[in-house]
């Protein structure tokens, strides 16, 4: 017999919040949290051995809605926030959900910093191209062309491509889903977690409200659709031209690797130091 | 000849207070097991058609569908 989905769900969820929640319907962000809980619960970890910390913008609701040691901080920071805790408390998992907005614009340096150094962070970075709280103005990583309500002629710059500064910066885990590939997702996170050093998941997320209304896509089902239509497999994107996969996401692990972690070497810096 | 492969019964409950009509469930359905009301939200329409693959389940944003297996026996 398959094990419950929602039950399971809902097991993690705080039942004395406002819910349904604020997330518009359609919107990606609840079936990232779903992938989060049910990842958190395959690799067998509690309640409280768990450290959920999110910034600003809809993502950050997150951090409200699961029953985890929870922080929701301030704007872009939630990065840096999450280091201190790793750093007093090591045996804790820290797991840190930013929207696009809050990841690559307000705190882009943390981010490329958190990676360079190597913490022992989990970090999801759900990608809806747009700020969509704020009413749709476009974002760092909004495509080239795609409309915004600041962009209504169309946006003139170019996206940030997420995963790939991360993994260039230094993180030892990188991967890419949708939340289409929802199972996909969950054994990403799952990795993520069980991986020593900076892990970062990038989640292309839905927004059917702010930036689907503006570019064809209002429909929830459309959007789904479109990432289902749009996203490329990194085994067969590597044997693919690189101008066909332009403008697709790659999905899968795209980085791997072992490397110290600044944890240990701290550590070991402390004793070093006592005596 | 009679059917030998023992045939799996699935059950959904559709919680209506947390549903947002958003339609993934009913559009991305494999064997179309859901229809929609005036308001947008899924009815199970053919139940004995599912397969138990929790597309619907993994992807609700909003918690609001859960499939459960069926004892044959009752």
């Amino acid at each position: 017999m398959k094990k419950p989905i929602t039950k399971l769900i809902h097991e993690y969820l705080r039942h004395d919040k406002k819910f349904p929640h604020v997330w518009c319907p359609g919107c990606g962000n609840g079936i990232v949290l779903g992938g989060l809980i049910r990842a958190i619960d395959a690799v067998g970890l509690s309640k409280d051995q768990v450290v959920l910390v999110s910034g600003i913008g809809c993502s950050g609701r997150m951090s409200v809605y699961v029953d985890f040691n929870t922080l929701h901080t301030t704007h872009g920071r939630a990065l840096t926030f999450a280091t201190g805790i790793k750093l007093v408390k090591p045996e804790l998992t820290v797991v840190v959900v930013m929207g696009d907005g809050d990841a690559l614009s307000i705190g882009g340096n943390h981010l490329i910093h958190a990676a360079r150094r190597n913490v022992d962070i989990n970090a999801i970075i759900v990608n809806n191209q747009i700020y969509g709280m704020t009413g749709g103005q476009f974002s760092s990583t909004t495509p080239y062309g795609a409309y915004a309500t600041t962009s209504p002629y169309g946006n003139i710059e170019h996206a940030f491509p997420i995963s790939e500064l991360a993994v260039v910066a230094g993180a030892s885990f990188v991967a890419r889903a949708t939340v289409y590939h929802a199972q996909l997702l969950e054994g990403m996170i799952e990795a993520a977690l069980k991986k020593r050093g900076f892990s970062l998941v990038e989640v292309i997320s839905t927004c059917p409200v702010q930036y689907g209304r503006r570019n064809k896509l209002a429909d929830p089902v459309a959007m789904m659709t479109y990432l289902k239509e749009n996203s490329v497999k990194k085994e067969k994107a590597d044997t693919m031209d690189p101008k066909e996969i332009k403008d697709k996401f790659v999905i899968g692990i795209l980085a791997d690797v072992e490397k110290p972690v600044y944890m240990e070497d701290y550590l070991q810096v402390k004793e070093k130091s006592k005596s | 000849m009679e059917e030998t492969r023992r045939e799996k019964r699935y059950g959904h409950t559709i919680f209506r207070d947390w549903c947002k009509q958003c339609g993934i469930c009913v559009a991305f359905c494999p064997k179309k097991v859901f229809d929609r009301d005036p308001k947008g939200a899924p009815i199970v329409a053919r139940p004995q058609d599912c397969i138990g693959c929790r597309f619907c389940e993994l992807h609700c944003p909003d918690f609001a569908i859960s499939i459960t297996e069926k004892d044959q026996r009752n």
